[in-house]
């Protein structure tokens, strides 16, 4: 008698491939970062919540999302307080206080080391660019338009300091500074 | 027959599990349930919305190879597909409907503009937007 061949066994991803399942995990961390960006995110946290170890958390998470976790929460950070300096005219240090930071003088310069302008100057701008009609996101949903002005931050802040302060490009094999 | 958009499909990474969640708990009623050998065209529709199917799909061989049905998977598992829109008369009970069945509600019920926004995902990683527009 003839037997059927046994299905093929399935693929083997290699050690490196990430498992969709531990993504969607390491997405729900990122989630409630989002959710919550001006609350305190340790490591274990974060694992806790994508039920990793904190040993694979933060490799894990840069190799999924090309950020290491306290960068993506800084960017989110600044978000919220871009969209508030934007459009609230919520005094700066509860902006500074309400998103997260421990203190007005952190915030404005990390501010400042991230945008190149000071929470004030960019409040002025804005203003004048809203009032002559720019930046007009109003159709969009209210997430989305304020993630469109999410900075990006591609090297750590304080790299961005460092090379900023000594004037030196990068050279082209310099490994970042997280 | 009106003409128009009839169905735009998601990839999810287990149809039943889709099933049960856009009909469970978003309140989706299944329009087209068929299978084929291992192949299942599913799509389920807005009980207000005839006109619109919403296909949950896996992605799957033979019309995908298994490298790209993986890629596929993860880009889904990173919440990296385009977002979703469910538009809604009341934001905030519709959350807390969602909230008491289990759904992962990503963005607490925020007021901009006269509209209430919130977020939710579902459990292969697709992102929604769940908007009350201002009225008027």
């Amino acid at each position: 008698m003839t037997r059927k061949a046994p299905p093929a066994p399935a693929a083997e991803p290699t050690p490196a491939a990430p498992d969709p399942a531990l993504l969607r995990r390491l997405l729900r961390a990122r989630d409630r970062m989002d959710a919550a960006s001006h609350e305190e995110w340790p490591v274990n946290r974060l694992a806790r919540v994508s039920g990793v170890s904190e040993a694979h958390f933060a490799r894990s998470f840069k190799e999924a999302f090309g950020t290491p976790p306290h960068r993506y929460l800084l960017t989110r950070r600044l978000e919220r307080a871009l969209a508030l300096l934007r459009e609230t005219d919520t005094p700066i240090i509860d902006i500074a206080f309400a998103t997260g930071w421990g203190s007005l003088g952190t915030f404005g310069r990390t501010f400042r080391d991230i945008t190149g302008e000071s929470p004030g100057e960019f409040r002025a701008r804005t203003v004048r660019e809203m009032q002559a009609g720019a930046h007009d996101l109003r159709a969009v949903p209210a997430c989305i338009a304020a993630a469109v002005h999410r900075p990006h931050l591609a090297i750590a802040v304080s790299e961005k300091r460092r090379r900023e302060a000594t004037g030196n490009l990068p050279a082209p094999n310099e490994q970042e500074v997280p | 027959m009106s003409q128009g958009v009839g169905v735009v499909g998601l990839y999810v990474r287990d149809q039943e599990e889709a099933l049960k969640f856009y009909v469970d708990k978003v309140g989706f009623k299944v329009h087209t349930d068929v299978k084929n050998g291992d192949y299942r065209w599913l799509t389920v529709q807005h009980p207000e919305q005839p006109s619109f199917q919403l296909g949950l799909f896996t992605p799957s061989a033979p019309m995908l190879d298994a490298a790209t049905v993986r890629a596929v998977q993860e880009i889904v598992a990173k919440g990296a597909m385009p977002p979703l829109v469910l538009n809604v008369k009341d934001c905030r009970a519709a959350c807390e409907s969602m909230r008491g069945k289990g759904v992962e509600i990503t963005q607490e019920p925020t007021e901009r503009y006269g509209n209430v926004d919130a977020g939710f995902r579902d459990p292969s990683g697709n992102g929604w937007k769940m908007i009350q527009p201002a009225q008027g």
